[in-house]
């Protein structure tokens, strides 16, 4: 089965990390992605740019709405994603609780939809 | 009730969660083993009138269920896409003995039904329904939820099964302490709600409890070296040897002190020994050991005579260590109340409802007026007062009310003249 593993971190807290904190995270998450790969399970995954860089669109009224900003503004945004191919849920908890993310943000697990 | 239809309900009855779990095993999609299955139930209560009993009832239900899963996955899906699933599944019809001939998998789908991917509150109610297949409104009314929510309930919780991937199988020891402490915990609310609705009046209590001390015989012959399952079955079995003394012949509550010890079964108190020696000769203890243990030393009342209650306030102390339960730091105080004097135990009260909210909590209120009472405190008339506002057994209501009348007629209290009790 497929999963998504979302990222929820709390944007001001790392942007305010110091620099070596920042660099050791991007070891942390190159060794992590690097595991997945090894292990056959790294289906993709990317980091994405803080929440400020966000734009929300919508139809509204047959014209599109663009907006400034996030989806909800929450103290901890997405801020990247994995999606694995592994057995079932305890195989994908497993990796969630491996990802350098979940030790100061939170893993949301979703499976995939199957088509 | 014909032969054939008595056969099927024993079946029903000892063989629904095996049968779901083998069902379900393979899409993880407990409704539609269900559904299979009471198709199954339907069609032996017809032909086997008819036909004759099958020499294998268990097998002949299992392969039955199997045809209509199958049938119904060629209903749901496009052909090419179910042709793999067909393939497996006529695989296991065509030697229906092989798929039977593995280890009861019954616990795999309490495992299943406890994942901590299951909101907490429905893994109860989705144990006693999948492994045990109580419907929903029993269920419901037993947690005291409507049918139609406990019906839902249940149906999203499978779902989250299906989609998310919930495995139907027993996992690795290393995660054994945590996840079979959640199987355990479903155990034990599931008994606890029978417990305290033992006298409803149509006794549905009385069947759940008996439905999880048979759940708790399962879990721990699945799981023989689990200390825990085996304390947790031995704290079931001490109290539902007290059942009989929890009411006079009048209907009327009876507290444990009070309780007439020859009305305590003899043979359910000697299982529970047993079954906590096992436990506890593993050195490792648990709150289910510990809880157990507190039983046993009310239970050997029937034996000393009298009851140890500074062993009982020490094994409090383990267990609020292990805990942090509200319902134990009340449990603990009174304890200490009879061990140590009512002032002490109304400290340890105090010092409860510091670290958590009881304001409505009926034990707390309960307990608090008894010490305040036995103190002469002016307060115990209002603590009585709350405590039967939140009671929602009209026995111990009743018994309380007494309680608090005896305090208006004899101002001072000595508790009908014997030493103070609880």
């Amino acid at each position: 089965m497929q999963y998504l593993l979302m990222i929820h971190v709390d944007e001001a807290a790392m942007q305010s990390a110091p620099a070596e904190g920042a660099a050791a995270m991007m070891s942390a998450y190159s060794a992590y992605t690097q595991a997945m790969k090894e292990a056959g399970v790294f289906v993709g995954g990317e980091r994405l740019h803080p929440s400020s860089s966000a734009t929300v669109v919508r139809m509204k009224g047959g014209k599109p709405s663009v907006l400034n900003g996030p989806y909800a503004e929450i103290k901890e945004q997405l801020g990247g994603y994995y999606v694995i191919d592994v057995a079932d849920i305890d195989a994908a908890i497993a990796w969630a609780v491996r990802c350098p993310g979940a030790q100061h943000g939170a893993i949301e697990v979703r499976p995939l939809w199957a088509m | 009730m014909s032969g054939a239809a008595l056969i099927a309900e024993r079946v029903a009855r000892e063989s629904y969660g095996k049968l779901v779990a083998y069902l379900a095993a393979r899409d993880r999609d407990l409704a539609a083993a269900q559904d299979a299955l009471s198709e199954a139930f339907a069609s032996a209560l017809e032909t086997w009138p008819k036909s004759g009993t099958p020499a294998n009832p268990e097998g002949w239900l299992y392969v039955a269920a199997r045809r209509r899963l199958a049938d119904a996955a060629r209903r749901r899906r496009h052909a090419d896409a179910a042709a793999a699933t067909l393939t497996l599944m006529q695989d296991a019809i065509e030697d229906p003995e092989a798929d039977m001939g593995i280890p009861d998998r019954r616990l795999a789908l309490m495992f299943a039904c406890a994942h901590p991917a299951i909101d907490e509150s429905v893994r109860a109610p989705l144990m006693l329904q999948s492994v045990l297949g109580l419907d929903a409104a029993a269920i419901g009314s037993a947690f005291l939820v409507s049918p139609a929510a406990m019906g839902q309930r249940l149906s999203r919780a499978k779902t989250k099964i299906r989609v998310a991937g919930v495995p139907f199988r027993v996992p690795d020891p290393e995660f054994w302490p945590e996840r079979m402490d959640a199987v355990l915990q479903a155990i034990y609310a599931a008994f606890s709600r029978g417990w305290s609705e033992s006298f409803s009046a149509d006794g549905r209590g009385r069947g759940l409890t008996d439905e999880a001390i048979w759940l708790g015989r399962v879990a721990l012959s699945l799981a023989p070296d689990d200390e825990e399952a085996a304390g947790l079955l031995a704290l079931m079995l001490y109290s539902d040897a007290r059942r009989a003394a929890r009411r006079d012949p009048a209907g009327r509550y009876v507290p444990l002190a009070d309780q007439d010890v020859a009305l305590w079964n003899a043979d359910a108190i000697q299982d529970a020994e047993a079954m906590l020696l096992r436990a506890s000769a593993r050195r490792r203890p648990g709150r289910f050991q510990l809880e157990a243990a507190i039983q046993s030393v009310h239970i050997a009342r029937r034996v000393t005579g009298w009851t140890d209650w500074s062993a009982i306030s020490l094994l409090y102390d383990g267990l609020i260590a292990m805990t942090r339960s509200p319902i134990v730091a009340i449990n603990r105080a009174v304890a200490i109340a009879h061990a140590q004097g009512a002032a002490a135990g109304l400290a340890a009260l105090a010092e409860a409802a510091e670290s958590s909210t009881l304001d409505e909590v009926q034990a707390y209120w309960a307990a608090r007026a008894e010490l305040e009472a036995r103190l002469g405190d002016t307060a115990a008339p209002q603590s009585y007062a709350r405590a039967i506002g939140l009671e929602t057994d009209p026995a111990v209501r009743e018994f309380l009310l007494g309680r608090a009348e005896g305090l208006r007629s004899s101002r001072g209290f000595s508790v009908d003249g014997k030493r103070g009790r609880l």
